[in-house]
């Protein structure tokens, strides 16, 4: 039992930190829960409504591969929450997996840990709290949650199937997150960890979804966001299936406790080996430093979007195989067909790529702050390096490297689409067109980040707030019955559908516009501030 | 003499709290200044300032002839700067950063790079996370030094590294010094200071409250004397500038303003002195005269 002391000390020093972060992550998530689950039943008051929505949705490979199957076509609870079960596991994954790296590899990081472990304190204990503290926050997340959607209305038992559901997601990942931290010796390099763990299950349980005749629905199960939408809430609820996610759990902190006999603190798996004594001839500007520093998480996006990209072309090939009843041929035939109906998958993916690239940029643009407040900056800009310099050359890494990411997406599409339908010369230029739309959405709200960075430094992470805000508008804004106004508030829903759809040059036009001239204020305003 | 560094009147405030409350420094070319207070007394604010990394509230500050918050870049090619707190980028090794820094700032000598290299035996090829606090100022250290500049801003460049290391340091500040660079080294270490430095200037609550060359400042301290006398003292007690006197038959103790070595030296010998011991003042009194109200009072003197 030495190995855990300190453990409870360790629990209340981290709820004491997080005091305000857990509660607001929880309220967030059981407030969308319940809003969607209310405004969908006002949406679909008439069964029979309820059951042609519920088709539609199959039959759409955008859908289904965004979202998954609705199992029960006729279950309100199922067809109301359906955007929120995948989608909304993996979120709650990332809450998990987050709180686990942030009061284990980070602490470790900082030093911090090692303050602690001279005192009284178990091998285990700072893993064994964080699992706690992220454990119990999903857990209870999950249990209100389901007790919001029985405020609802919706019936009891697929409620607490709903709720549990994610709560298991959010263990499965906080077991992912204490591997990982144990794995890496920076607290990026976990949360990345993580995070990439994450899209591969999500990527995976989008394959089994998609699979129009069932010969790869078991891919799913390789993927905890799939045994989540396993447990089918509202369409059976299979309580058992969610043995499968404790299971893994188990595992992960079996081979997580492993991992920490084997290794000294402060330190990885991996060994820092040594690197060059001397700088290569290149690395003799702010822009060098910046791109060395940003070069390996861009690689290593780059690597996932391409297959993103190949996988989202790769599906839409297959669409004509979700149409198979008449009255769905019918629907295929009045949205333009079934290149219209790929196009428009091909359209939706695209803007969740763009969704998925500006996280991207706005971590870019925060690594500023970052340098900054861990005093990196200041030697930089005692040399001369002048401060426009500085903050242009990770500007640029931000700008250019969602540009990099979402046009290798476009054409990983461009080329798996253009191979399976046969006709690659055409597909490829108009995969890089949709793609590259995107970008102006992504650049503003990179550029929200920047214009933060100089005029509220304390504030720069409210990027990811704002960012949040525009992810849920674009969601379930129409659901929520948002006034207009609202609505237009997010840039991503400015952005011209494409390919298939209008392009009209206006939007296009005003969004680079409005975000070259927030990053112009950013640089103004930074120029005039304090560093440090 | 032309002066590196003036800063005359210099405020600058956090919300409520007065970092630097009307600095006045003065830095000569070609001198090593030391720069003496405790921790929080505002030396690294008034170096950001000079680094144009902070902007101060009001007060004038010239660098090398410029003004550092427009001329910042332009500036900072003339000048290496060691902060307090040194941080290195975690995946770059230390030779890289020496050599990245050396180079935005206009160039490295490479012989002195390899050279300071071997004497502050540091291993350029371990990465940026893997040092320890003292190695990461040394990585500092050597690209400040192997620059070709003319003026160093050192923020206790010593706090993190051993007694071996600090005699280096210590060598490679005197031939900064015989090359006619400019040193601004902040410090709260005194025999540092002392041992280095030609004019110091001690900073307290944000304000310079004493500054001079060491021998100036000594004769604000007082001499402490011990003698035993062939035969009894006498006149001792009505000579100015003594304090403490305690005299036991042939033996006196006392403390003497320096200024005032002088007279009280011939007084004693006059009596003829058989033994004599008499202690400097050191860096230590002179601070701790000016720091004794910092110190918490005592719990009676905070009664009364």
């Amino acid at each position: 039992m030495n190995d855990f002391v300190g453990t409870g000390a360790l629990v209340r020093l981290a709820l004491r930190r997080d005091r305000i972060l857990i509660p607001i992550w929880i309220v967030v998530f059981v407030m969308t829960a319940a809003g969607s689950a209310k405004a969908t039943m006002d949406l679909y008051a008439d069964p029979k409504a309820l059951v042609d929505a519920a088709r539609t949705s199959n039959a759409s490979p955008a859908l289904v591969s965004l979202y998954g199957r609705i199992f029960d076509e006729s279950s309100l609870g199922e067809v109301s929450l359906f955007k929120l079960t995948a989608f909304g596991a993996l979120l709650v994954g990332l809450l998990g997996g987050m709180l686990v790296v942030r009061h284990t590899r980070s602490e470790e990081e900082s030093g911090r840990l090692e303050l602690l472990s001279a005192g009284v304190l178990g091998r285990y204990a700072a893993l064994a709290s964080a699992l706690i503290v992220s454990g119990a926050t999903v857990i209870v997340l999950g249990l209100l949650t389901a007790l919001s959607l029985m405020g609802s209305g919706l019936d009891t038992k697929g409620s607490f199937a709903f709720g549990l559901m994610w709560a298991a997601a959010g263990l499965s990942f906080a077991g992912v997150a204490a591997v990982t931290s144990q794995v890496t010796e920076s607290a990026r390099a976990a949360n990345g960890l993580t995070a990439v763990v994450l899209g591969v299950a999500y990527v995976l349980r989008a394959i089994g979804d998609s699979s129009a005749d069932g010969s790869t629905q078991w891919v799913s199960w390789l993927s905890p966001i799939g045994w989540s939408q396993q447990v089918r809430a509202y369409a059976g609820d299979r309580l058992a299936v969610l043995l499968v996610p404790l299971v893994f759990l188990a595992v992960l902190i079996a081979a997580a406790t492993a991992l920490i006999r084997r290794r000294d603190l402060g330190a990885g798996l991996v060994r820092p080996r040594p690197g060059p004594p001397r700088a290569a001839k290149s690395l003799r500007s702010p822009l060098a430093l910046a791109w060395r520093l940003h070069r390996g998480s861009l690689l290593a996006w780059g690597f996932a979007f391409l297959l993103l990209g190949l996988l989202v072309g790769n599906i839409a090939s297959n669409v004509d195989g979700f149409v198979t009843s008449d009255s769905a041929k019918e629907m295929v035939q009045k949205l333009g067909g079934v290149e219209g109906i790929t196009d428009a998958f091909l359209a939706t993916e695209m803007g969740m790529v763009g969704l998925l690239a500006s996280a991207f940029g706005i971590q870019a643009a925060l690594r500023l702050r970052s340098e900054e407040t861990a005093l990196r900056a200041e030697p930089l800009l005692a040399t001369g390096v002048s401060r426009a310099q500085w903050l242009a050359s990770h500007v640029l890494m931000a700008l250019l490297g969602t540009g990099v990411l979402i046009l290798v997406a476009g054409l990983g599409s461009g080329i798996s689409s253009g191979a399976s339908l046969g006709n690659m010369g055409r597909q490829v230029p108009r995969m890089l067109a949709a793609s590259a739309v995107q970008l102006p959405a992504i650049w503003l709200v990179t550029a929200l980040v920047v214009i933060l960075f100089g005029l509220a430094p304390k504030l720069v992470t409210g990027g990811w707030a704002l960012y949040g805000v525009f992810l849920l508008i674009g969601q379930f804004g129409e659901i929520f019955n948002l006034p207009q106004w609202m609505i237009n508030l997010s840039p991503y829903g400015h952005t011209p559908r494409l390919p298939g759809g209008d392009f009209s040059v206006a939007p296009v036009l005003w969004l680079t516009a409005i975000a070259a001239a927030l990053i112009v204020a950013g640089f103004a305003s930074f120029r005039r501030r304090d560093i440090g | 003499m032309t002066s590196a560094i003036v800063v005359s009147g210099l405020h600058k405030s956090y919300g409520s709290t007065h970092a630097l409350d009307g600095l006045d420094l003065e830095v000569t070319t070609g001198e090593v200044h030391g720069f003496l207070g405790p921790n929080g007394a505002g030396k690294s604010t008034t170096i950001r300032v000079l680094l144009g990394l902070l902007r101060g509230d009001a007060g004038d500050v010239s660098l090398l002839g410029g003004d550092p918050w427009h001329d910042a870049a332009k500036l900072h090619r003339r000048l290496a700067y060691v902060p307090g707190d040194v941080n290195l980028w975690p995946n770059l090794t230390g030779g890289e950063v020496i050599d990245l820094l050396g180079r935005l700032r206009g160039g490295l000598d490479e012989k002195k790079r390899d050279e300071l290299l071997r004497r502050f035996d540091l291993d350029p090829t371990k990465k940026g996370r893997t040092y320890s606090k003292g190695n990461r100022q040394k990585v500092a250290l050597v690209a400040a030094l192997a620059s070709d500049v003319e003026l160093l801003i050192l923020d206790e460049p010593t706090s993190g590294l051993d007694p071996l290391m600090e005699e280096v340091f210590r060598q490679c500040i005197e031939e900064e010094r015989q090359r006619d660079r400019t040193v601004l080294l902040s410090s709260h270490i005194l025999s540092e200071v002392e041992a280095l430095c030609d004019r110091i200037s001690i900073i307290r609550r944000g304000k310079v409250v004493e500054t001079g060359t060491l021998a100036d400042l000594r004769h604000l301290t007082r001499t402490s004397i011990q003698a035993e006398l062939a035969g009894s003292p006498n006149g001792l007690a009505e000579l100015p500038g003594i304090h403490d006197l305690d005299v036991q038959g042939n033996r006196v103790r006392c403390e003497v303003d320096t200024a005032k070595l002088d007279a009280v030296m011939r007084q004693l010998s006059a009596s003829g002195i058989k033994s004599l011991v008499a202690q400097p003042p050191t860096l230590e009194e002179l601070f701790l005269r000016h720091y004794e109200d910092d110190v918490p009072a005592e719990p009676e003197a905070a009664v009364r």
